[in-house]
């Protein structure tokens, strides 16, 4: 066999992979066009022919859709804010300063990273519960900042450590105080570190489901997740209408993967160094 | 640097500052939680606990409850088959694909790269909603393709109705989120071995296998068994995929891993005490499992 020929079997092989890995992607928004009168036949529709919205319509008619998007809202936005905040200082400390305690807290870190939640809700439940925040935005973000804390502080702990700190010592020397040297000099340099931290945050609070499950009981003060599968649920009591079913999973995965592709250069990299490489 | 790192050793006061906030928040989501498990675990808190009643201290009765139980012996060795096929399989056609990456041209990489990546960013619960759509027992179309080929009677053949294909199915969609993860990972160490060498190898007469046994392998297997430990303390815990396929299947016992078996202990038997034992059996494993990594995360940490 031939080189080229070789070379073009290989190509096809990738894409036929690439088209049964994106399949279960695709079925989700191709079935959420098609109506249900379509899909109730036995015989499966490959492509909408004839695209209706009136899915998504269904899926967000009792307006349920729209308090779930608040609360994943106002979750995600909050666990964003204080991980970076919390995460960025504690980089600082173990990159930039040798102390009594650093070791400690580097194992720390590392330890609690993989603790697992569905080890420790029931804990994390009577907890919350005992203070009174089970169905709040409060009680399931101290839950989420602390599992994503450790990872996001190893992160940017690689981006600190890669800033060099003779550039502050000097602009120090040019006459800017430590914090000014820090803030002009170190922060920009640390942005795309605080990108993909974030961005790591925000796709553990939004997706998240095992401890919204158990925090969460309430169906007013559902997330993004809870919702679907609450929507589902309901929608199997009678014969699951697939069509409203899939356009919810769309309402809720879409925004995520678009997110996920304009910033996936830097997360991969990201990730990729904080899991591979440290 | 080091008359910097001096300096700086001496003023103590500021990193100590910098870290309070992580430490607090760790104390409250995660330490405090594995305290009380630990108490817990050595206490019986039951039903008449949920309302009021002190709990009492019974040593290790919860532990012996559940060593004596076969029902748990059966979920723990249920959850380690399952966590330890699934992750080899995962780990397995990540690094093929991520070879298959390696080998081609530009452009068919890129759609792989990019369909891959589509399957990783979906959230987990969509996701699994779409795989139940997908092997629905009648209008799935997976069922529709498999009936089609000659011979093969999957009409209305009902996929979460036996615990071996329920668990099949289950690894089936685990296998799918997490081979992306993997294929860019071993991808980016592959870029890291050298053209020459691999040509030099090929022209020796070196075939694909040996090329891959004695070149490459070794040059990735840093990225392969930190990947590896990753998977499998991440499908040791799966919990979401085995929840919402028991809410569209069975939720009897035979369908349970540890994360659900804990969670029907807690909510449905409220017996916190023996949930909270089998939580710090989870946890125990997972720290066995993770030791490796974390020692090696510290060796590079003190290297930097």
């Amino acid at each position: 066999m031939n080189r080229r020929l070789r070379t073009a079997l290989w190509s096809v092989l990738a894409i036929v992979i690439a088209l049964v890995w994106v399949f279960p992607v695709y079925w989700m928004v191709s079935s959420s066009f098609i109506s249900t009168a379509t899909l109730q036949s036995f015989i499966p529709t490959f492509f909408p022919v004839n695209p209706t919205f009136s899915n998504f319509a269904g899926a967000v008619a009792d307006g349920s859709f729209y308090s779930a998007l608040g609360m994943s809202v106002g979750i995600t936005l909050t666990v964003v804010f204080f991980c970076l905040i919390f995460a960025f200082l504690a980089a600082v400390a173990i990159s930039r300063f040798r102390f009594r305690g650093r070791k400690s807290f580097v194992i720390a870190v590392l330890v609690v990273q993989m603790l697992p939640a569905e080890g420790l809700f029931i804990a994390q439940y009577k907890m919350v519960s005992s203070v009174g925040l089970l169905n709040s935005v409060i009680g399931v973000s101290v839950i989420y900042i602390a599992a994503v804390v450790p990872f996001t502080i190893w992160m940017l702990r690689g981006f600190v450590a890669g800033v060099p700190a003779d550039l502050e010592e000097a602009a120090m020397m040019d006459g800017l105080s430590r914090f000014g040297a820090f803030m002009r000099i170190t922060f920009p340099l640390l942005a795309p570190g605080l990108v993909a931290s974030g961005v790591y945050a925000f796709l553990q609070a939004w997706n998240e489901f095992t401890v919204a499950l158990v925090l969460l009981p309430a169906e007013a003060s559902q997330t993004l997740p809870l919702w679907l599968r609450g929507f589902v649920q309901a929608s199997a009591t009678r014969e699951t209408d697939w069509g409203q079913v899939m356009a919810a999973s769309t309402l809720v995965a879409v925004p995520v993967i678009i997110f996920f592709l304009i910033v996936q250069g830097r997360l991969t990299s990201g990730l990729v160094a904080g899991a591979v490489k440290g | 640097m080091s008359t910097i790192a001096a300096r700086r050793r001496t003023r103590s006061r500021t990193p100590l500052l910098l870290i309070v906030p992580a430490i607090v928040i760790l104390l409250l989501g995660m330490g405090y939680p594995v305290i009380w498990q630990v108490m817990t675990s050595f206490q019986e808190y039951g039903l008449a606990q949920q309302f009021g009643k002190p709990p009492t201290f019974v040593g290790l009765a919860n532990y012996i409850t559940l060593a004596t139980n076969p029902e748990l012996w059966l979920v723990v060795a249920r959850s380690l088959a399952f966590c330890f096929i699934t992750a080899f399989i995962t780990l397995a056609v990540g690094t093929l694909l991520a070879l298959l990456m390696a080998r081609v041209t530009r452009t068919p990489r890129l759609i792989l790269q990019i369909s891959m990546l589509l399957a990783w960013s979906m959230p987990v619960v969509a996701a699994m909603t779409v795989w139940i759509w997908l092997f629905d027992r009648r209008r799935g179309v997976v069922n529709y393709l498999l009936d089609m080929i000659p011979g093969v009677d999957m009409n209305r053949f009902d996929w979460l109705s036996t615990p071996f294909t329920f668990f099949a199915l289950a690894s089936a969609i685990v296998v799918w989120m997490s081979v992306p993860f993997v294929s860019f990972s071993v991808y980016a160490g592959l870029t890291q071995v050298s053209e020459e060498v691999l040509e030099a190898a090929q022209l020796d007469g070196a075939s694909g296998f040996n090329r891959f046994r004695y070149i490459i392998f070794p040059l990735v297997r840093p990225v392969i068994a930190i990947v590896l430990l990753l998977q499998l303390i991440w499908d040791l815990r799966v919990f979401t995929q085995i929840k919402l396929l028991q809410d569209a299947g069975s939720k009897s016992g035979d369908y349970d891993l540890l994360g659900t078996y804990i969670y029907k202990l807690g909510t449905s038997a409220q017996d916190f005490g023996t949930a909270s034992a089998v939580s710090l059996l989870v946890l125990a494993i997972t720290i066995a499992i993770s030791w490796f990594y974390i020692r090696s995360l510290l060796k590079e940490d003190e290297a930097a």
